[in-house]
């Protein structure tokens, strides 16, 4: 019968640990950050890139990464893609900038009205795709268009300009501008500087402090989303669904996932990593532009394939979206304290992606046993 | 045969289904008992995969009348349909190739278990019930995380099949399960096939391999044409009379004369 079959099949080849390693969708990415922490080692390694404040730099760029590619890599596991991620994040944050100086409210309001904005458009925008059933390529690039054309419409009209400042002062003793762009930890940093671990300030008005005055919240957003993200996709009902919905939505369906619920909701977590983002720039920044976020959509994707998922969806790993995120931040940053024209961060974007889709094909082969 | 000593589960009477000017079936009568493998047979084109969407609540029925255990039904989705105890096991939809054996048996019914104000998914547990169902189904899976893209197509089916019998289901209608299979793929799922009906269950066997259906059949249902040609009972039927039935008898006999009798 089968039970003897089943157990000793002449024809399936004993698979060694390593290709057993190798079907996981993080491995290109683990592989890519010690590459690029070895390379950047040896070659910036007495630049400063990994002293406090050099970590800082390069922690914080790739926490603005982390932030879009878990949006993006758990919208993609769920088999579609949204291209109107920078567009949103240009719109969010004009949204927050108008509301809170243009009109005067308060910064809160502002935050909240513009997060509950740019999920009603995510949702717009997953519906439409459901609904109509058309690519979600297609969709989201032409929400690409309407949030960007209104982005430098609507400061325009109202102020006649494209940037927007004075955030930080309308910010000030606000409740929630510190959740986004506030930094936490301070008196660990001043202990490690009382113990001469990081540097302090030699002169100025701040001498004696320490040069790292605490982390950013930005990079507290990215790990939590990141948790979030992985917990939930991994160990949860609903990841389950996530990934039914982008593996095959026909057969979910058939099953009894409600498909398109998941991928509105997903369309809509998107929005709001994007919406995270937006904030917490324009509170470092203190002020809106209405050119922020381009390309961010692409490079939130190229984060997410380096992380091994599927363009087609279905598959993919949160952790692996990080890592991709963090090999981009070390990346840029990297190149700018090796003192390489920065340019060359294109070249190596456009390589890197290349061979990671190559790498993801194959292990796609490797797991459904295609020829 | 135990079978005729019970009531149908599911009877289905004068079914019409109307796609706009098209009528995909014009009065088709069915019915299904518990511990029956009752076959549905009919060329391509001839209404079995609308019919069986009936069955499941996919298409509505646009006259006639779905009997479940006794009381007359109207399923407005799938979902009804499996709740009742109607499980569908679909040619190519039944698996996720990318997803892990585990993952694709419980998807949209996964095991859930609190902590505090979370649920998370019970992956011990619904390891655990893998593995045995699968094992009661004969096939020794070597972990549960192997995705569904590494098995067989035979134990694709298999799987699918053991997800439904496992989570209750009274009728199982499999659509096509050997259509793509080898000989020995086919022979593992027609003795899937018999140990789910032993259980009790009643399945709807859809097919237009005469072969596969007389290895299991208790009763043979011909639809040509949107319509009923008949119902007949094991022994009352050569393969050669179902055969032609289902091509519509004429064509079939000159047919098989340039071919030698071998179709």
């Amino acid at each position: 019968m089968s039970s003897t079959r089943a157990t000793v099949d002449e024809r399936i080849k004993e698979t060694s640990k390593l290709r057993k390693a190798l079907i996981r969708p993080e491995l290109g990415a683990i592989v890519g950050t010690v590459a690029v922490f070895a390379f950047f080692i040896a070659f910036a390694g007495d630049s400063g890139m990994f002293n406090a404040q050099g970590v800082l730099n390069w922690s914080t760029v790739s926490a603005q990464f982390v932030i879009i590619a878990v949006g993006a890599c758990m919208l993609m596991i769920a088999g579609e893609f949204d291209l109107s991620v920078g567009s949103m994040i240009g719109f969010a944050g004009m949204s927050i900038a108008i509301i809170s100086v243009t009109l005067g409210w308060p910064v809160w309001l502002a935050i909240l009205l513009t997060f509950a904005l740019c999920i009603a458009v995510g949702a717009l925008n997953g519906f439409i795709v459901v609904r109509t059933g058309l690519p979600s390529f297609i969709v989201s690039l032409a929400f690409l268009f309407i949030l960007r054309g209104f982005t430098i419409f609507f400061p325009q009209l109202i102020e006649r300009r494209t940037i927007i400042g004075g955030i930080s002062e309308r910010a000030e003793g606000d409740w929630l501008a510190p959740v986004f762009g506030g930094k936490v930890g301070g008196p660990i940093f001043d202990w490690m500087a009382s113990q001469g671990l990081i540097a302090v300030f030699e002169r100025g008005t701040r001498a004696g402090e320490p040069i790292v005055n605490g982390i950013p919240m930005l990079i507290i957003w990215a790990l939590g989303l990141m948790i979030l993200a992985h917990v939930v996709l991994t160990r949860t009902q609903f990841g389950n669904w996530i990934f039914a919905a982008g593996g095959d939505a026909q057969a979910a369906r058939y099953v009894g996932v409600p498909v398109n619920r998941v991928k509105i909701l997903m369309f809509m977590f998107t929005a709001f990593c994007a919406c995270v983002f937006a904030t917490c720039q324009v509170m470092e920044f203190g002020s809106a532009g209405a050119d922020r976020g381009l390309l961010k959509e692409f490079e939130a994707i190229i984060a997410v394939v380096i992380g091994g998922a599927l363009l087609t969806g279905g598959y993919g790993s949160v952790i692996g979206a990080a890592l991709g995120a963090l090999i981009f931040g070390v990346v840029q940053q990297g190149l700018f304290f090796a003192g390489v024209e920065s340019s060359l961060f294109r070249v190596f974007l456009g390589v890197i992606l290349l061979f990671a889709v190559i790498l993801n094909t194959y292990i796609r082969r490797i797991i459904t046993g295609e020829r | 045969m135990s079978s005729f000593d019970h009531n149908p589960i599911v009877e289905m009477r004068n079914i019409e289904k109307h796609f706009g000017p098209v009528i995909a079936l014009n009065g088709v009568s069915f019915d299904i008992r518990p511990g029956e493998c009752h076959c549905l047979l009919g060329d391509n084109g001839a209404g079995k995969s609308t019919f069986i969407k009936t069955m499941a609540g996919v298409h509505k029925p646009t006259r006639g009348e779905i009997l479940f255990e006794g009381r007359q039904m109207s399923f407005d989705s799938p979902r009804d349909a499996m709740e009742a105890g109607i499980a569908t096991v679909y040619q190519d939809l039944a698996m996720i190739p990318l997803m892990s054996v585990t993952r694709n048996f419980w998807m949209g019914r996964e095991p859930v278990k609190r902590f505090g104000p979370f649920k998370f998914m019970d992956f011990k547990t619904a390891n655990d019930v893998t593995m045995e169902e699968m094992r009661k189904m004969g096939i020794n899976l070597r972990s549960p995380d192997q995705a569904v893209g590494t098995l067989s197509g035979g134990e694709r089916q298999t799987v699918a099949i053991a997800r439904a019998v496992h989570f209750g289901a009274k009728v199982l209608i499999l659509d096509e399960p050997t259509s793509a299979l080898g000989v020995r793929q086919t022979a593992n799922v027609l003795s899937t096939i018999d140990k789910v009906r032993k259980s009790g269950i009643g399945i709807v066997f859809i097919t237009h391999n005469v072969r596969h259906a007389l290895a299991v059949g208790d009763r043979f249902t011909v639809l040509n044409r949107g319509k009923t040609l008949g119902t007949a009972q094991r022994g009352q039927i050569t393969p050669e009379e179902l055969q032609d039935l289902m091509a519509g008898g004429q064509e079939m006999v000159a047919l098989e004369g340039s071919l030698g009798g071998t179709v």
